[in-house]
């Protein structure tokens, strides 16, 4: 960057690096099509009011366990069946796109703030702050992260908004560690040494000099733990410690079809791909941002 | 199939190297639904526990006669009840054997110092066995109240026990029949505490019943082999296995594929497959149980017996029993199930109808009405989804015009918190019948005396008359007497309506079609002294 | 080297003390009452209530709990289990060994398969191959192993029959339980085909608790390899006219696993947290299942010290993976 003989000006730096991150991003079709199968998650979650053929709570008592419309017996109305009260899956399905991004955007907002507040001042401050933060840090990551987060809903009650705060501590360290890693490597860069003899404060020095240069990783690990929160959030609602039932959350779902797996296929089969799609493609996605990020793999 | 029976060869090719055993061992795998929590069975009140312990295992005083609630002599070969109905004296069934394992060789046979021994370590808390492991709890005899029956238990000879009641009660045979009155051996218990593994009494179990025990891998398998002394008929199958399969689906599959022969509690929504299955059979009876909607009778305005009828009234039972149960049930009008005795069959349900319902409600003044529904979060026998029923209460409710919200807490919680007499909402529970005794149905859900503080009576409903008409029927001990006073008692709890009653949900039991001789318990028992396989 | 293990020991010694308090803590906050619990539907009067709850120790403060609890352990004494009144360390022992086999088999399963397809995929670029199996290690890393098992238990279980549905062998064999492991405690016993039927147990719960972990593997071996292909020493040997084949084999791979290696290690959280949900959906008698059960039993000694082993068991692996790093890569240990 320095060596730019023009001067530009900051906007146009960032339309500079917006371009060269999308060329590399857009490299990877993978990424694009998770980008795109994302985005059409995010609008049927926006108007999932409007998309669903059906009110999702609706119990439709002359349609208990219809199969899909292309199935002896089925109807058209209910293009992928019904549940065994007669609600229409796929209404379910759309309107439990709305939970899955919910549940993503809150966790990974928890656990990046909290994260980021943490391993800054762990890393900016060092001493026995920091050795007593990572020591608390090591022991959250010495359970296995769905084992806390179920003793931790157990604590605090069964319920949604309780699995995405258990789910959002477990994954805090992460981010703690990265943001810390970043501002102990950075911190010893002359821009930081240049910025704090030009007198700014720590909270300045901190937020507005180092934390946007650890950015990169940070948007990774965001993508993955948005993932990840999808999946343990729906395995907590699979083990009936995440949302409570009637919600259509796509794994509280999966664990009260489960009795009837034998019986109707498609009431515990599109749960689960509703899941391993989302999933998917926030990965896909993830995966594309991190070639596009992370300059050691932009090469290779 | 194939794999069974390849795994017969295999057993029988075992056998025949470790000589000792018959050319073909029968082995019978039961696939039961949930470890047991010990092999004692007085501390405990799980069912599947008194399956792998107190049915197999051990015998008692009385015993249900298989397939019914009727009581018939079990140690005791018979008994004499004083006048008055307090003092029951127990002739014991001479030469009955113990069982013996690799610690330990009973020298006796029977005798009346087992039974004194078998009430007393619950009785009596400072008794040496009593906290032979600590933290034990003898629910089942206290919650039968049993410590406030007995008076005294004493050996008359060797074998004859005298039981001293503080006051006549006609269900105490019936009590004695229960599995925490199992009666163990003294004289293993003697061996024990010389050999300082008291605890052993509560994993290795020595008793006189059917099956010796074997061997318990946790959470996995229970082992249990004919005990060839045994002085009932004796069992037809050499070894009887349990695998313990929590999941009910899982389950299922593996009674399909063979790998196991019978299965209690499958999913309601299998049943259809099931009979469809050529391989399977599926034996079915109405269930000694009741699921309800219980109100809090003390608070406005479900104090009032106008709006609790029309509530009732307001709610679809049949699409319950469709939607939830699957079909598998019979709508409920009384408290006690049908195949009870005194159940009372001329009993009119309110009918379902909205319009009537909203009519009522508005002739009681009852405008815009809100109310809870409690909806537990766990499955029971006699409630395969509580939430579920909740949100069919809901709509139907709407429809007359009350606007439900649906509550539910963690299991423990809901237990105690539906308790409190202050509760607002109306409670989803149920109850499985421990002894086949309407008293063991009606007083202990619906008397004052359980409306109280550490009781179950979750309608807080006390109605004087109903309760008298209890008592009566309690201490009296003839049976055509009784049933006319509960029957009398289940009129007056239709026209009161503390409760919504839901359904009593019916039995299955699903088999391999080469199962033969299993009896069906109404008390959700299951045994398998009768049972033989065919090949 | 001795300095460095003993620097690693010493710096688990807080992690640990955090392990008891939190191990110590959650569980005791947990709603819900075991009494109330053990009695069901039927209720229990206040009086037998109080007098339960002083049975169970569960009226002193929690700091007086808490150093009880330290002292206890101090003795190996790890509690009882309030639903069995069975010690925990007992139990735990006995559970053990299943999990550690499903997750032997799952690991070595991970690693077998996900190796070899990474290094392919590395060295075939581009090629088919390489993305066929990357879509695949994708689908697998997002995986919900709860349905995933569920899926394959109807369709190879139920409709083809070709593997057993639940359970760690057929019934039909009994054997003394030597080891605790079934795949060896089969062998001991010489029973014709127990073995194989113990093996046949295991292929379902060990494909779908792998899922994850291969996935993770694959990956990673392909870029450590594409990583190390790329760095000037492979490129100069390459350049120098040696063999592709040995580059590959001697130069790159070798320097390929050390990363890979660190990865396994971390796979034992994943693992573990894997174990819980497919040991519930097989059926399968280990400590994953075991830890679900106490919880909504409210089995507070369970929890409480089931926390605390299998916490101490992931810091044990850490500490060893670290250990392995450190002997296959001497730079760590002069940090």
């Amino acid at each position: 960057m320095s060596d730019v003989s023009v001067k530009l000006s900051d906007a146009a730096i960032r339309r500079r690096q917006l371009s060269e991150f999308w060329f590399y991003f857009s490299r990877n079709k993978g990424a694009v099509v998770g980008l795109v199968i994302f985005l059409l998650m995010v609008l049927t979650a926006l108007f999932a009011d409007w998309i669903a053929p059906h009110n999702p709570t609706v119990q439709f008592r002359d349609a208990l366990l219809v199969p899909p419309a292309w199935q002896e017996g089925g109807r058209p109305e209910f293009l992928l069946g019904t549940d065994p009260v007669g609600r229409d899956i796929l209404s379910r399905l759309i309107k439990g796109s709305q939970y899955s991004l919910f549940i993503g955007i809150v966790v990974v907002s928890i656990a990046l703030v909290g994260g980021v507040i943490i391993g800054l001042v762990a890393g900016f401050f060092g001493g026995w702050i920091d050795a007593l933060i990572m020591r608390i840090m090591d022991v959250i990551l010495a359970f296995p992260s769905l084992l806390l987060a179920l003793v931790l809903v157990a604590v605090l009650g069964p319920g949604l908004t309780n699995a995405m705060i258990a789910i959002a501590i477990v994954y805090q360290p992460h981010f703690a560690r990265l943001t810390r890693a970043a501002v102990m490597a950075e911190q010893r860069r002359e821009y930081v040494s240049a910025a704090r003899v030009a007198g700014a404060g720590n909270m300045r020095l901190m937020f507005l000099t180092i934390l946007p240069n650890c950015v990169a990783p940070l948007i990774v690990q965001a993508t993955l733990s948005f993932s990840s929160a999808v999946l343990d959030a729906a395995a907590l609602g699979f083990l009936g410690m995440g949302a409570q039932p009637p919600a259509p959350e796509w794994g509280t779902m999966l664990a009260e079809a489960r009795e009837f797996i034998s019986r109707a296929w498609w009431v515990a089969t599109f749960p689960g791909l509703a899941i391993l799609i989302a999933v998917l493609a926030i990965n896909l996605m993830g995966d594309g941002l991190r070639d596009a990020l992370d300059p050691k793999l932009k090469r290779s | 199939m194939t794999l069974l029976s390849r795994g017969l060869v295999a057993a029988s090719a075992i056998a025949l190297s470790a000589a000792a055993t018959p050319v073909m061992a029968k082995t019978f795998i039961y696939c039961s639904e949930a470890s047991p929590e010990g092999f004692d069975p007085a501390p405990y009140t799980a069912g599947s526990t008194f399956d792998a312990s107190a049915h197999p295992v051990y015998n008692r005083l009385t015993e249900f006669k298989k397939g019914t609630t009727e009581v018939e002599p079990g140690l005791a070969e018979s008994w004499e009840v004083s006048e008055d109905g307090t003092v029951y004296t127990f002739k014991l069934r001479p030469g009955v054997k113990w069982h013996s394992n690799d610690k330990f060789t009973p020298t006796r046979d029977l005798n009346a110092d087992d039974v004194v021994f078998s009430f007393e370590r619950q009785a009596d808390a400072n008794h040496p066995w009593n906290q032979y492991i600590s933290g034990l709890s003898y629910e089942y005899y206290n919650s039968m109240d049993m410590p406030k029956l007995v008076k005294s238990v004493e050996k008359v000879d060797d074998l004859t026990v005298k039981v001293t009641l503080n006051q006549p009660e006609a269900p105490f045979l019936a009590n004695v029949a229960m599995p925490f009155m199992s009666i163990v051996s003294k004289e293993y218990a003697d061996a024990l505490e010389a050999a300082g593994t008291k605890e052993d009494l509560n994993n290795a179990p020595i008793g006189t019943g059917p099956f010796k025990f074997v061997a318990y891998q946790k959470d996995a398998v229970i082992r249990y082999q004919k005990n060839p002394d045994y002085w009932g008929t004796a069992p037809l199958i050499d070894d009887l296995v349990f695998a313990i399969t929590p999941d009910a689906a899982v389950r299922l599959q593996k009674l399909k594929a063979g790998e196991c022969h019978l299965m209690p509690y499958p999913a309601p929504a299998d049943i259809e497959a099931i009979k469809a299955d050529s391989n399977l059979k599926l034996d079915e009876q109405a269930g000694l149980n009741v699921g309800y909607l219980a109100y809090n009778t003390t608070v406005a305005p479900f104090d009032n017996p106008k709006v609790r009828k029309a509530l009732n009234m307001a709610i679809n039972k049949q699409a319950i029993v469709d939607a939830v149960f699957q079909g598998a049930a019979e709508p409920a009008k009384n408290p006690i199930p049908p195949t009870m005795w005194s159940y009372n069959d001329a009993i009119q349900d309110d009918p379902y109808d909205p319009e009537a319902a909203k009519a009522a409600l508005a002739e009681a003044g009852v405008q815009n009405l809100e109310m809870e529904i409690w909806a537990m979060p766990v499955q029971r026998p006699y409630m395969p989804n509580a939430r579920r029923t909740a949100e069919l209460m809901q709509e139907d409710l709407s429809k007359a015009g009350v606007q439900a919200s649906i509550v539910s807490y963690e299991w423990g919680e809901y237990l105690s918190k539906s308790m409190d007499p202050g509760r607002a909402g109306a409670v989803i529970l149920g109850w499985t019948g421990d002894n086949g005794d309407p008293d063991n149905f009606l007083s202990v859900l619906l008397s004052c005396a359980s409306a109280g503080e550490g009781g179950a009576n979750r309608a807080f409903w006390c109605n004087q008359e109903f309760s008298d008409l209890l008592q009566k029927a309690k201490t009296t001990a003839d049976q055509a007497e009784r049933t006319k006073l509960y029957e009398q008692a289940q009129v007056i709890f239709k026209e009161q309506a503390p409760w919504f009653t839901i359904a009593h949900s019916t039995q299955y039991v699903p088999m391999r079609q080469n199962v033969t001789g299993f009896v069906m318990s109404p008390l959700g028992d299951y045994t398998f002294e009768t049972v033989d396989i065919t090949e | 080297m001795f300095r460095f293990i003993l620097s690693r020991l010493l710096y688990l010694v807080p992690t640990f003390i955090g392990i008891t308090i939190i191990a110590f803590s959650f569980p005791r906050f947990l709603e819900g009452d075991p009494v109330l619990l053990m009695a069901g539907e039927r209720g229990v009067s206040p009086e037998r209530h109080a007098e339960l709850s002083a049975q169970l120790g569960y009226d002193q403060p929690l700091v007086v709990q808490y150093f009880d609890f330290l002292g206890r352990l101090l003795h190996g004494d790890l509690g009882t289990s309030l639903v069995t009144k069975k010690p925990v360390l007992a139990e735990f022992l006995s559970l053990f060994p299943a999990t550690v086999e499903l997750g032997l088999v799952a690991i070595l399963l991970a690693v077998l398969l996900g190796v070899p397809i990474g290094v392919i995929a590395a060295i075939k670029r581009g090629s088919w191959f390489d993305q066929l199996s990357m879509t695949g290690a994708l689908v697998g890393f997002s995986m919900p192993i709860f349905w995933w098992g569920l899926l394959l238990i109807i369709f190879f279980s139920g409709y083809l029959g070709w593997t057993p549905v639940s359970g760690r062998i057929s019934l039909m064999y009994f054997f003394p339980n030597v080891t605790g492991f079934m795949l060896i405690d089969s062998l001991i016993s010489g029973q014709d085909g127990a073995f194989v039927s113990a093996l046949r147990h295991l292929i379902l719960p060990s494909i779908v608790l792998a899922t994850i972990p291969l996935a993770v593997i694959a990956r990673q071996t392909r870029s450590a390899m594409l990583e190390v292909m790329s760095e000037d020493y492979v490129r100069t040997a390459r350049a120098k006219g040696m063999p592709r084949r040995r580059v590959i084999g001697v130069h790159a791979l070798r320097n390929a696993l050390i990363p890979v290696v660190t990865t396994i290690g971390l796979q034992i959280g994943v693992l573990l947290a894997g174990a819980i949900l497919t040991e519930t959906i097989f059926s399968w008698p280990g400590i994953g299942k075991w830890m679900i059960d106490s919880i909504s039993r409210r089995d507070y000694p369970v929890v409480q010290s089931g926390l605390l082993l299998i916490a101490g068991v992931v810091m044990v692996v850490n500490l060893l993976v670290d250990l392995t790093y450190g002997l296959i890569n001497p730079r760590i240990r002069h940090r």
